[in-house]
């Protein structure tokens, strides 16, 4: 269709690059308070109908009657100037809707898996997810007040985690914690690329 | 009072159906855009001055997003601004697009393999947030 034009082919009109990052983990790690904490705006919900193919791998036991639902997706903006953007998208926290994930992922930049230590297998598939993806990622490791203090080292160990995986030690609900894990992804892609690692 | 329609009846629209069936009435049950793939973070731009009135047939939600789309808005907050599914919203703007009402531009390719420029200005701009 004519109307619907790749960048490239713009004109007039300035649309900025809108790039987008993903925020995953384990039901409860703290996904929604850091894309809380990190948005210029009030998170924003947006739904997306789960189908019959999520249907599928879906465990209905005890709900038989409810065939159909919708699944919630949060998300944030971060507006780096007039033509970039950061959007940062919450995954779903059931890891079964992996069609939403795969729209979610597709042309992502990278994503953050946030571990709670209390809970570590949680965030095993979203790990997995990205791994097989190739799409870089990094660990943040949400310090929750009541949860015992593990050294990086560890984690990265109980994790199975590639070294050159980094992981950054955060408190989700902070601002400035949320921005170095996501400093830490950008560079972390950039090193993908084997580009040099940008610095200030 | 629930209205019957005669030959569409289904034993899952009940009281307990999910909200599936709603947000679909929107579209007169289409589940698929006339166009295929509006990425998330696709933007819509209306085109200018649109002639609405030309256009009886189109719902108040098209109108609606024709007036969120005169600032240029990606497609995942036009969604959580009308507050309506994503997949929705994706039927809703293949009717406008359809129509020469809006265009739609799609993340540049580039955006998925972003250059080190970006990558800086990125950087650079969480730092200085």
């Amino acid at each position: 269709m004519d109307s619907v034009r790749y960048d490239g082919e713009r004109r007039g009109n300035r649309v900025p690059i809108a790039l987008k990052i993903l925020i995953a983990g384990g039901f409860g790690a703290g996904k929604t308070t850091l894309v809380s904490a990190l948005s210029e705006v009030r998170p924003l919900q947006t739904e997306e109908i789960l189908t019959d193919a999520g249907i599928d791998t879906d465990d209905l036991s005890g709900v038989e009657t409810k065939t159909t639902t919708t699944v919630a997706m949060d998300f944030g903006r971060i507006t780096i100037n007039d033509d970039l953007q950061l959007y940062l998208f919450g995954t779903p926290g059931q890891d079964r809707f992996w069609f939403l994930w795969d729209e979610l992922a597709f042309g992502a930049l990278g994503a953050v898996v946030l571990a709670d230590t209390r809970r570590l297998a949680d965030c095993f598939p979203s790990i997995d997810y990205f791994e097989q993806r190739g799409i870089p990622f990094v660990v943040g490791v949400n310090c929750f007040d009541d949860a015992r203090r593990f050294s990086l080292e560890a984690v990265r160990r109980a994790l199975d985690l590639d070294p050159d995986v980094p992981m950054v030690l955060c408190d989700a609900r902070d601002r400035q914690s949320g921005k170095t894990v996501l400093i830490s992804l950008v560079e972390h892609v950039a090193r993908h690329r084997g580009e040099p690692v940008p610095t200030a | 009072m629930r209205t019957e329609l005669p030959g569409h009846r289904h034993e899952w629209l009940d009281e307990d159906a999910g909200p599936v069936v709603r947000p679909y009435t929107l579209t007169g049950g289409r589940a698929r855009p006339s166009t295929d793939g509006l990425d998330l973070v696709a933007y819509v731009l209306a085109k200018p001055d649109p002639d609405l009135a030309a256009y009886p047939e189109l719902h108040p939600e098209h109108r609606l997003l024709v007036e969120l789309a005169g600032r240029g808005t990606p497609v995942v907050e036009l969604a959580a601004d009308l507050d309506l599914a994503i997949g929705v919203v994706r039927v809703l703007l293949g009717d406008l697009l359809s129509r020469g009402l809006v265009a739609v531009h799609q993340p540049p390719r580039a955006t998925y393999l972003p250059d080190n420029d970006i990558l800086k200005a990125v950087v650079d701009g969480l730092r200085a947030l």
